[in-house]
């Protein structure tokens, strides 16, 4: 289509202005003719403007969003405005579109990015994430002491549902990792043993790597991005929902009802998966030994030489402690979120972002205190 | 422009089911340009779902929807999409995007069908948006407005590209009686302003008889439409008495009218 293009004229006529439309005012025709009119205005002193709509071909929004904002202009210097001879209904457009006047107060803009590097600011902010995390803490501990004293409204059933949820769906993820992980430790460990000509001892590389730490490791970041995710994504959308304020003004404490149960499940799932990976990871360590001339049986047999109850345990108690951390990132994430979809979204990744942070510092402070205390 | 009606929107013999569970069989009725219409029932007749056919969001089972003579349920995705172009649409919750804010929402669909400079598209949202009274409410997201605020800011989105036919679904479902009525009010003035056909779901009696021009009545019973019609109309003279008893709220059609004509 082939619009005329929109053109206008002004009469001066003392202080009083006329401006003549004509032409087609519709989208994509209109291009700076707003400035014009704005520097019209600033050129002279005008007390009156009207604006003629005689020989304006045809017209869409583009009119009226232009007229509106000229009657914004010229309320704002004070100058009267008046339409003439428009296109039928944008009067009462205009009317209707300048019936509410303009929210001025705008909401404060989101500070700039030099603003939000300032490290005071910072170091407030990391403060109070600590304060509110410890909260947190304190908020699950109180529930789970009202847990063993009988009073909370935990639902078993609910505790069932998470224990599926985060066990045996997640063995094919934790079963290809942990195989990898396993064979990763084994190539490693036997290019530096080959220089030696002590291949055999990389079954106790693998042994004792997959107890102590990359078994439980690898598990936890799993579950941090499987489990600690949908914990956050599904807390975020009952807040969105409005679901946890119906929980909270039934009388149900939040935490009590949705984060014990979850933490909870992670709990007693997190040791099982995590022996589940350490077998898995050993076998995984036996592929690449038989590739090297190493026999299952003699890859057992050194193997078996280092299994002792100490590497098991320090495993066992990480994985516990890894399920809690986990799960408190995700469920904070999850009830902190705000209430909508960009929210939930943000949440999601806070809580794995959290949680792998959490995992790695907690990881090394067990490793110095088993150190210290020489296991 | 009322003088001689001309179809719009028609449905022929439509049937809506789930699977094998039938909700309406055999709706007939027309939808007129320029009218108010209104769809009406009791919950669960089948309303909403009903507009979601009309929409496209739902296939019929059985029978067609045309909008100006061409066939919506048997045009391509592609047809359907140029004609779903022209409609303007509000869902019952606003369906705003709560990642965008009330200007990023308003521009998307002349961003995305329009070739219009970035300048020009924030002049028309900032119209947009004085016409719903929330000029000056370009950068605040869904979630700091108030819901009649939303309701709204969705009537702005759904007539940023100066539709045809505009779409409500329970459009003053959770408003005060003032906030609702500037609502209809509002949907009235876009309507006779932009010459456009207003199609709606709602059980709003003050709603339905301020500015509804025509209706249609779902039964949930009988599972077909009963009635057809001007509300007011169908309030005083209708046979079915479970139109006259939804339309006068409940209270027992004993014959007697008490705000006589």
């Amino acid at each position: 289509m082939d619009h005329q293009q929109a053109e206008f004229q002004l009469h001066q006529d003392d202080q009083l202005t006329t401006v003549v439309l004509s032409g087609d005012w519709v989208q994509g025709q209109l291009k700076g003719k707003f400035s014009e009119f704005e520097s019209a205005l600033a050129a002279g002193p005008i007390t009156r403007v009207t604006i003629s709509g005689t020989a304006v071909g045809a017209s869409d929004s583009a009119l009226v969003a232009f007229l509106l904002k000229c009657h914004d202009a010229c309320q704002s210097r004070q100058i009267d405005f008046h339409i003439d001879a428009m296109p039928a209904g944008t009067d009462q457009l205009l009317t209707l579109a300048t019936a509410v006047k303009p929210h001025r107060e705008s909401k404060q803009s989101g500070a700039s990015w030099l603003a939000s590097i300032n490290p005071v600011d910072m170091l407030r902010a990391a403060v109070q994430t600590c304060r509110e995390s410890l909260a947190f803490i304190g908020e699950v501990a109180i529930a789970l002491t009202q847990l063993v004293r009988g009073k909370a409204n935990t639902r078993l059933v609910d505790f069932w549902s998470f224990c599926y949820q985060a066990g045996p769906d997640a063995f094919a993820i934790i079963s290809l990792v942990s195989v990898l992980v396993g064979m990763i430790l084994a190539y490693l460990g036997a290019v530096q043993l080959q220089q030696f000509g002590a291949e055999v001892y990389v079954a106790d590389l693998v042994v004792i790597g997959m107890l102590r730490e990359m078994g439980v490791l690898m598990t936890a970041i799993v579950m941090a991005g499987r489990t600690g995710a949908a914990y956050a994504a599904q807390l975020g959308t009952m807040q969105t929902n409005e679901e946890i304020d119906a929980i909270t003004t039934m009388g149900i404490s939040p935490m009590e009802f949705l984060v014990i149960p979850r933490m909870l499940a992670l709990v007693a799932v997190m040791p099982l998966l995590t022996i589940y990976a350490n077998i898995l990871g050993i076998f995984g360590g036996s592929i690449v030994a038989s590739g090297m001339g190493i026999s299952p049986t003699q890859y057992v047999a050194e193997g078996a030489t280092v299994i002792n109850f100490t590497h098991i345990s320090v495993g066992l108690i990480k994985s516990v402690v890894f399920g809690v951390l986990i799960a408190i990132a995700g469920c904070r994430a999850g009830i902190n979120s705000g209430r909508s979809s960009a929210a939930v979204g943000q949440a999601a990744t806070q809580a794995v972002v959290t949680a792998i942070v959490y995992l790695i510092i907690a990881d090394a402070a067990i490793n110095i205190l088993f150190q210290q205390l020489g296991m | 422009m009322a003088d001689d009606p001309q179809v719009h929107i028609a449905i022929q013999a439509l049937t809506m089911a789930y699977g094998q569970f039938v909700i309406q069989r055999d709706l007939n009725f027309n939808v007129y340009r320029g009218d108010v219409f209104v769809i009406m029932g009791g919950s669960g007749c089948g309303k909403s779902t009903l507009l979601k056919h009309m929409l496209g969001l739902i296939t019929p089972t059985r029978g067609d929807i045309l909008y100006e003579g061409h066939s919506f349920t048997h045009a391509s995705p592609e047809e359907q999409n140029a004609m779903r172009q022209s409609w303007g649409i509000t869902y019952q919750s606003g369906g705003l995007f709560s990642a965008m804010s009330m200007a990023e929402n308003v521009a998307l669909p002349l961003q995305l069908y329009t070739d219009n400079s970035d300048a020009e598209i924030a002049d028309i949202v900032a119209y947009k948006l004085a016409l719903v009274g929330l000029a000056g409410y370009q950068e605040f997201y869904p979630s700091e407005i108030s819901g009649g605020m939303r309701k709204r800011a969705a009537l702005a989105r759904a007539i940023a590209l100066d539709p045809d036919i505009l779409f409500f679904d329970e459009p003053s479902a959770g408003l005060d009686p003032i906030s609702s009525r500037l609502l209809d009010e509002l949907i009235v003035q876009m309507q006779e302003t932009l010459g456009a056909t207003v199609v709606m779901v709602t059980h709003e009696l003050p709603s339905i008889f301020d500015i509804a021009t025509n209706s249609v009545y779902l039964d949930a019973n009988s599972r077909t439409m009963i009635a057809y019609g001007d509300p007011r109309e169908l309030r005083d003279h209708t046979d079915q008495a479970v139109v006259r008893q939804f339309l006068k709220r409940g209270s027992t059609p004993a014959g007697e009218n008490s705000n006589g004509q």
